[in-house]
């Protein structure tokens, strides 16, 4: 049944005509009032900016979603690596760097706030692996709160262009820097969202039992 | 044949393999992922396809761009509900060396 269905869809592939609109045209020549440089970003942030937002408040459900199925009592052991101890103190502040490269990077070649939230996400997954800090961990409502934050501002930005017509259009003049303040916002709460996936299923019982008796 | 048509062709393949495993395998975590493998198909049929003939397309590679983070966003989910499921389970406490068969009856 599976090779069947694998044949069917290839020999459609092959079948296709060419496609009747040319998106890439559009996208080039609407470039230069996009506010930034690199095509990706534009259609990201500005052409589909509201794709964007929606897939942000996605990430904030999931992040509920998480929340509410209940942090797990038990907390894996995390062994003091020598030698990840070792990898996290070379590679967390290199980690850093790059992604506020990458944020910045985004406006003229591939990069972006999505990429330097995923490095982000990966230094503070890495700095718990790691066990280097064995202090207690942040309240988890912190989580929802610089998240919220970021959704927040971007529909804040995206509200506040309704004058203009629409929701998320931008006078092509100031577009690059509404798109870098959305873009820096979302740098942060989406590395703290994604971080967060991994980090609450790791609290300690103490914090799993105050979350648990939140309102 | 473009590198673009061999993209699309391996992604149909691979969304295929993510399908079967989908409906064949037994044990959760195995599923969550054959459905990321599902996902990856479809992220490069539509990259695959829209560079069919030599220019990459933005449009496209923003929208799967979008679509990877909800990946993800979706696997934590899905494995949250999983652990959570496992867990809620096995109040008296859990197997020592969980078979598929505690995942199906969980």
């Amino acid at each position: 049944m599976l090779t069947l269905l694998a044949g069917l869809l290839v020999s459609a592939l092959f079948d296709l005509p060419p496609a009747q609109i040319r998106l890439p045209v559009f996208v080039a020549d609407h470039l230069a009032e996009s506010g930034v440089r690199h095509p990706v970003t534009a259609v990201l942030l500005n052409f589909r900016g509201y794709d964007t937002f929606l897939e942000v408040v996605v990430l904030l459900l999931a992040l509920v979603g998480v929340l509410a199925s209940g942090l797990p009592k038990d907390r894996s052991p995390f062994t003091g690596n020598v030698l990840l101890q070792a990898l996290a103190r070379h590679a967390l502040p290199l980690m850093l760097l790059a992604a506020v490269y990458l944020l910045w990077a985004g406006a003229h070649q591939p990069g972006g706030a999505f990429q330097a939230a995923a490095v982000l996400a990966a230094a503070a997954v890495l700095f718990e692996l790691s066990g280097i800090r064995t202090s207690k961990r942040p309240d988890p409502r912190w989580f929802r709160r610089i998240t919220s934050a970021g959704v927040l501002l971007f529909f804040a930005v995206a509200a506040a262009m309704l004058g203009n017509g629409a929701l998320l259009q931008y006078p092509p003049e100031q577009a690059g820097f509404f798109i870098l303040l959305i873009e820096s916002g979302l740098t942060l709460s989406l590395a703290v969202n994604l971080a967060a996936f991994f980090l609450l299923r790791s609290t300690e019982p103490g914090d799993a039992q105050a979350t648990d008796n939140e309102p | 044949m473009s590198s673009g048509l061999l993209f699309a062709i391996v992604g149909c393949l691979l969304f295929v393999f993510g399908l079967g495993g989908v409906i064949l395998l037994d044990h959760l975590l195995r599923r969550i992922l054959a459905f990321n493998l599902m996902g990856s198909g479809t992220f490069l049929v539509l990259v695959g396809l829209a560079q069919r003939d030599g220019t990459p397309d933005p449009v496209p590679q923003a929208m799967v761009l979008t679509g990877i983070v909800v990946a993800v966003a979706a696997t934590a989910l899905a494995l949250a509900l999983a652990r959570r499921l496992h867990t809620g389970a096995s109040n008296p406490p859990p197997p020592a060396n969980p078979t598929c068969r505690d995942d199906r009856h969980a």
